[in-house]
């Protein structure tokens, strides 16, 4: 293994191999095992019709949070009763094959890739997996974390490996300093717009460059969070100062002599010098703007000073899928998108749903108002950052500006729960997709960052946030 | 699993590009605790209607294609979340293939899971494929996984590049946890030698 230079994932994926195939395939070592109710019950069935255990309960974290309602009362009684026996089935799950529980009633409850940095379960040069396509999240601790299906969990839960074959390198360089008014998220969906939504398809993605070095640990889980719009396996960045910062006394983060083990072995995780990335992009951050989605793909994104798109101004397959985009959103080419009139705002998910992401939001919020006739919603991503921000006086702020304060879960990024947008509706929203009927039937997406969407929270236009904090264009 | 070895089946054409998991089945869908059931929900928003009523013009409602077996589709099928539900909800309706330039990389492994067998193909075969699936029930797509072949009605045949290993399990229909659990000792080392060198994980 020496002498070769490698890269940030090479390491990890070296670190974790068990067994090594001839045809190369591996069987990889899983740290940390993450589990929330709509993608385990069939894998924990799995192993109860072939006798087989959870082969490390010790090392498998299990919360609810897609199905939960956000409303009080969720403790004692959910009313639908498919999402009420997905989350029964959880908690009979966790509680008999004894694995680490968060249930709705604990206030670490949470998005599960909120609670995992939050509770130090996720630490760097870890494997992260999770039934869900945003675990790359914890990418942004030097972790390799990605998504995984049912059948993959099951295979965790029985045997702590996954069989995989390695992805291909690719590097993504942020040089330079932001400008005023853009954030992570718009790095993010830069990213994405400019790569496209299958640009990272068999790559694990590295963030570097002065740009991501420069954000906080929130603001690179949001960068990571959408390596997988991008297509990529997982996104990494290397891990740093902040990084350990952040770890440090967080409950299960390592304490004592161990800590001091971690890091000497952390210190280490980064891409050597000369080592090969198989694709490389490179944008100046000066080159970012303000950014928000205007279609159905999360590749479809424009500065806010832009205009809608023609279907004509692209080209083979994405002709077609623009036209049926444009008429899902309903939007003519050629309107600015600082015109488009818009009905709900919603604010949270694991993209979007940390105490920074309420902050920036409340920011802009504080003493204005919903405009009229709007449906404002701010869903934390945990029962912490709910606690930490009515500590800080945030909540008051959203309810002044006529929000709804809502309890943690993944909400409206994807209605699973009662937090749907009805058909028609057109959403500002901090989260990740912006597929047809994600966040509704016929509802209709714009992906944005916090403060973008209290900005059109107050306007009920989409809006450049500059024009409210008066930062230079 | 089912073993895939070869199929010869209706192809039911969906150029649509950037096909994702949300349409393959949406997430009013995903409450069920069982995998099986889901193929009549399979892309739910496009085959129905609000009222539940069928859609005529989507494929898989027209007579041609109510019995497909293949599906051809545009590029990065399959994009967005993990859900195996999608391949569950493709396997229950009846298909065992799919074939596209690109998929999204979560899914193209849920589909070995589950015995669907997702093709790789350039873009100018998929072009003739779709044509063929264009054609409806009377044009016959034939996949030989052993020859790593897709063939189309009028003998026209393309070669596509597999794993070695997926391919192993797929024609023989393997169990992924049966395998591992044969290497159990070797984790059993790798648990050993991880509490020495990081004991903090």
């Amino acid at each position: 293994m020496t002498g070769q230079p490698r890269t940030l994932y090479d390491k990890i994926w070296d670190a974790h191999v068990v067994d090594r195939q001839d045809d190369g395939t591996c069987l990889l070592y899983i740290d940390r095992h993450l589990v929330h109710e709509v993608t385990s019950p069939q894998a924990f069935e799995g192993l109860r019709m072939t006798g087989r255990g959870v082969r490390a309960p010790d090392k498998t974290i299990a919360v609810p949070d897609h199905n939960v309602p956000t409303t009080d009362g969720r403790e004692t009684h959910i009313d639908n009763a498919e999402s009420r026996i997905q989350v029964n089935e959880l908690d009979k799950n966790a509680r008999e094959f004894g694995v680490h529980y968060y249930p709705v009633t604990d206030v670490r409850q949470g998005i599960v890739h909120i609670v995992g940095p939050e509770q130090g379960w996720t630490l760097p040069g870890m494997t992260v997996v999770c039934g869900d396509s945003h675990t790359a999240t914890h990418g942004a601790f030097g972790a390799l974390a990605h998504g995984i299906g049912t059948s993959e969990v099951e295979h965790v839960l029985a045997t702590q490996t996954l069989i995989q074959s390695k992805s291909k390198n690719m590097k993504v360089e942020i040089t330079g300093s932001l400008p005023p008014g853009v954030t992570a998220k718009d790095i993010t969906l830069t990213v994405i717009g400019r790569t496209g939504t299958a640009g990272g398809n068999g790559h694990v993605i590295e963030y570097c460059g002065q740009a991501i070095r420069d954000l906080s640990m929130e603001g690179r889980m949001t960068v990571c969070n959408m390596a997988i719009e991008g297509g990529a396996r997982a996104g990494l960045i290397a891990p740093d100062e902040k990084t350990f910062a952040y770890v440090q006394g967080r409950p299960h983060a390592p304490k004592g002599a161990a800590w001091e083990a971690a890091l000497n072995w952390w210190r280490t995780l980064k891409s050597d010098e000369g080592a090969h990335f198989d694709k490389v992009v490179t944008i100046a951050a000066e080159d970012i703007a303000p950014v928000v989605t205007w279609g159905t793909s999360p590749e479809d994104v424009l500065p806010i000073t832009g205009t809608v798109p023609a279907p004509e101004d692209f080209a083979g397959g994405k002709v077609e899928a623009a036209r049926r985009s444009l008429e899902y959103m309903g939007l003519k080419p050629g309107t600015r998108l600082q015109d488009i009139a818009i009905d709900a705002v919603f604010i949270g998910s694991c993209t979007n749903g940390r105490i920074e992401d309420l902050r920036a939001a409340a920011a802009i919020l504080k003493g204005r108002k919903l405009a009229d006739g709007l449906r404002g919603m701010v869903v934390p991503g945990s029962g912490l950052v709910r606690a930490q921000a009515e500590e800080e006086g945030l909540d008051q702020i959203f309810l002044d500006a006529g929000f709804e304060w809502r309890l943690a879960g993944c909400s409206m990024c994807l209605g699973m729960n009662p937090d749907q947008l009805k058909p028609g509706e057109r959403c500002a929203a901090t989260s990740n997709r912006n597929f047809e009927g994600r966040q509704g039937y016929k509802g209709r997406t714009h992906l944005m960052s916090p403060a973008m969407a209290a900005a059109a929270a107050v306007t009920g236009r989409l809006t450049d946030i500059r024009e409210l904090t008066g930062a230079t264009v | 699993m089912d073993k895939f070895t070869t199929l010869t089946g209706i192809a039911a054409p969906m150029p649509l590009v950037n096909i994702d998991t949300d349409m393959i089945i949406p997430k009013q869908f995903l409450k069920t605790i069982k995998r099986s059931g889901l193929g009549k929900n399979l892309f739910d928003e496009m085959r129905y209607d609000s009222d539940g009523n069928e859609v005529p013009d989507f494929v898989l409602n027209q007579p041609a294609y109510r019995e497909a077996e293949i599906l051809v589709a545009g590029d990065n099928f399959g994009c967005g979340s993990s859900r195996e539900h999608a391949p569950w909800a493709l396997l229950d309706f009846g298909i065992r293939c799919v074939i596209s330039t690109s998929f999204a990389d979560i899914f193209f492994n849920n589909c070995f899971k589950n015995g669907i067998l997702p093709v790789t193909l350039p873009q100018d075969a998929v072009d003739v494929l779709m044509d063929d699936a264009r054609k409806g029930a009377n044009a016959r797509i034939t996949v030989d996984l052993e020859a790593q072949t897709v063939t189309a009605s009028d003998g026209q045949s393309f070669g596509f590049e597999i794993d070695p290993f997926k391919k192993h399990c797929m024609l023989n229909g393997l169990d992924d946890i049966g395998l591992t659990m044969e290497k159990a000792a070797a984790i059993d080392t790798f648990e050993t030698e991880m509490a020495q060198a990081r004991p903090w994980v």
